[in-house]
């Protein structure tokens, strides 16, 4: 489904390219649907704000997602307002809803440059976010993404290894392989593990692409993979693959597919005598409701986010007393830390003296992203890969007793 | 060497409950030459009355199973009675139609009431595991292989010994002589679904030991297997459903064992184009000549 939103998406954002061509008349851009959080200030670049565009799905088919960054990021930004903005400047917000299209989000991001914003924020959606990263990649607008793993939102052509880097986009989320190669550096260095085999859901570019990272990761370091067993979607019985993996008895298995999947691969592993720890992705969230607590003990999985313990405690707390209502999942932490990482560069470019919306300002806010070192997020600590994907430590969850627990960042 | 037991172990493991499912379909067509394609999804019911039992009323799990049998068995009788029994002397079409939209009607009805996402049912037969040498057989391994032989051999006298068993194979048969000897074809039939539709029960039971997990679709994949089984031993013939149930759980597991699991469904469906192509009766069905 969600592929089949990507390619719709894709195909609209053909269609925009040709709408934009000429330019973006005023009419084009007072016909973007969209809600301005902000009365417009008067004149191109105020010397008391700071223009930064929020953009996010905030109603059509995935809008629970595009809200919760929104709200996690909008805490924040008002946050930083409370406690007196960035050198004693408000940062104004120009918000406006993609409803998911990336036709939408074209528009209103060109809206947004006209009202001028220095800095953006998003969007949520895989499509919408690579539509207007073309855009703002024309005009080196500082771009980041709370939620947005495809490898194509920084990378211009995924396909190509020489492919041109989006220099000004970046991504608060994981990209997927890098749960893989995560999970791959734990196995070796947490539990010592010298052989490991994985169990992968053929035909799901989510699992095809963990378990791949996971591998290559492994002969990196060392680790002999005795086998690679796939299946196929809607599969039940798995206990054929888990024989064969038995029979070779690796240390530790990996298994980077959704919950319900792995809660009957742990349980049949069990029932034909495979005892190595399980190793999983963030797939496996909620898996302690799909398999016994005995067969799951020991288990551990990484996650994006670990909700419930102490480092985000005060930020669910924030949440809830600004919103009514508890952290919905991932994507508001991300969003939170999208805005963080954002204002954290702005901060920079503001010190430097630099006006906003100028060339030299848009460069010197890329600029400190892509140098970002240790930035504490509600997700964990940032720096920047040099495709622009966040290098940060995952939540390791670990099963104890029939809970998800977590361990440790790492 | 225990690898490749093992393996064959998870194929009989797979096999058994094929087999049992393969059955119903047999007997019901034998009888009425209906292909029941409702008949995998008496057995998400039964799980469904397992999970409710385990989980949800907290009742004893052999109440349970006795519970998810029964269930079962009568759901199958209703259905004859509500939407079979009506089309008996319509067209072969119409009720294998109907048998279709019965299908369709219990997945989505119990998608509408319990969600569409998976019920995990907590472990509710358990055991200790059989080590043979370096190799585990599993409690659930051996209970379902255990408990599908038990069940083959008491169909078998059931239908060999009994009376009923006798006016089955004589509906089987001749529906009309029948009829002239006496025989009610009414109970003769809704026992025939009686009997399917509890085996049915007892293989959704089987079928949570194995994989702990109850969906409103999970019947429809397996009622397909189980149809291949039954074509591939010779529809109508009960022998030839065990076989062909025995048969398809171990090519799947091989498959899977020697790094095809992918193909798993295929080499499935491949057998059955292949027997439809060179033996279309079966490898226990009898061939019969069709007088025009």
């Amino acid at each position: 489904m969600k592929k089949f939103i990507s390619c719709a998406l894709a195909a609209a954002l053909a269609l925009s390219m040709v709408g934009c061509s000429g330019g973006t008349s005023s009419s084009a851009a007072s016909a973007a649907a969209g809600d301005s959080s902000s009365a417009a200030a008067s004149g191109a670049t105020s010397g008391e704000t700071i223009k930064v565009g929020l953009l996010a799905n905030i109603s059509g088919d995935d809008a629970m997602y595009g809200n919760a960054v929104k709200n996690g990021a909008m805490l924040y930004i008002d946050q930083v307002n409370a406690a007196g903005g960035i050198n004693g400047k408000q940062i104004e917000v120009k918000s406006y809803d993609d409803k998911g299209d990336a036709t939408e989000a074209v528009t209103a991001f060109n809206r947004m440059v006209d009202e001028g914003i220095t800095a953006l924020i998003g969007s949520v959606l895989t499509g919408t976010t690579i539509a207007v990263a073309d855009e703002s990649y024309d005009i080196n607008m500082p771009q980041i993404t709370a939620s947005a793993t495809a490898t194509g939102v920084t990378v211009l052509d995924p396909e190509d290894e020489e492919s041109e880097i989006r220099t000004n986009v970046f991504r608060a989320c994981f990209i997927d392989p890098f749960q893989g190669e995560k999970m791959a550096q734990y196995a070796s260095e947490k539990l010592g593990a010298t052989s490991a085999a994985v169990i992968f859901q053929t035909g799901s570019d989510y699992s095809e692409g963990v378990a791949e990272a996971f591998v290559a990761k492994c002969k990196e370091l060392g680790i002999t993979v005795t086998s690679e067993q796939g299946y196929a979607a809607g599969d039940v019985d798995f206990k054929a693959q888990l024989t064969a993996i038995a029979g070779e008895a690796p240390d530790v298995v990996f298994c980077p597919n959704y919950y319900q999947d792995d809660g009957l691969i742990v349980t049949q592993a069990r029932q034909v005598g495979l005892e190595a720890t399980f190793l999983g992705s963030d797939g496996w969230g909620g898996v302690a409701d799909y398999a016994s607590a005995e067969d799951l003990e020991g288990s551990v999985y990484c996650s994006g986010y670990a909700a419930g313990t102490e480092e985000v405690a005060q930020f669910e707390a924030d949440y809830e007393a600004t919103y009514g209502e508890k952290v919905p999942n991932m994507f508001a932490p991300l969003g939170y830390d999208a805005a963080m990482l954002m204002v954290n560069a702005l901060t920079a470019a503001e010190d430097a003296g630099l006006e906003a919306g100028t060339d030299e300002y848009k460069q010197a806010v890329i600029d400190t992203m892509a140098a970002t070192d240790g930035v504490e997020g509600i997700t964990g600590a940032y720096s920047f890969d040099e495709q622009n994907n966040p290098i940060k430590s995952a939540a390791i969850m670990e099963l104890v007793g029939g809970a998800e627990v977590f361990k440790e960042m790492y | 060497m225990s690898t490749f037991f093992s393996q064959i172990i998870n194929g009989l493991q797979s096999g058994s409950i094929y087999a049992l499912v393969a059955l119903g379909y047999s007997m019901v067509y034998g009888i009425i030459m209906l292909l029941n394609f409702a008949h995998g999804d008496i057995i998400m019911v039964g799980a469904y009355v397992i999970w409710l039992g385990v989980t949800t009323w907290n009742i004893n799990p052999l109440v349970s199973i006795l519970l998810a049998v029964a269930v079962s068995t009568l759901l199958g009788v209703v259905i004859e009675k509500v939407a079979y029994a009506p089309l008996r002397s319509s067209p072969r079409l119409s009720l294998l139609i109907t048998a279709i939209g019965i299908s369709y009607l219990l997945e989505n009805g119990f998608q509408l009431i319990f969600g569409a996402g998976a019920k995990t049912v907590p472990t509710f037969i358990s055991g200790p595991s059989l080590q043979l040498g370096s190799m585990t057989v599993s409690f659930p391994a051996m209970v379902t292989i255990v408990v599908t032989v038990v069940m083959m051999v008491g169909l078998t006298i059931l239908v060999q010994k009994t009376k009923l068993g006798k006016a089955m194979r004589a509906v089987s048969e001749d529906m009309g002589a029948a009829q002239l000897m006496g025989i009610s074809l009414n109970t003769t039939i809704s026992f025939t679904f009686m009997l399917g539709s509890a085996l049915a029960g007892v293989a959704s039971v089987l079928y949570l030991c194995a994989y702990p997990q109850a969906s409103p679709t999970m019947g429809s994949m397996l009622g397909l297997k189980a149809f291949v089984a039954a074509v591939l031993g010779g529809i109508g013939s009960l022998p030839g459903a065990m076989l062909g149930g025995f048969i398809i759980g171990m090519a799947e597991a091989l498959v899977s064992a020697v790094g095809l699991s992918v193909w798993k469904d295929g080499v499935v469906f491949a057998i059955l184009i292949v027997v439809l192509l060179v033996r279309p009766s079966g490898i226990l069905g009898k061939t019969v000549k069709e007088k025009v």
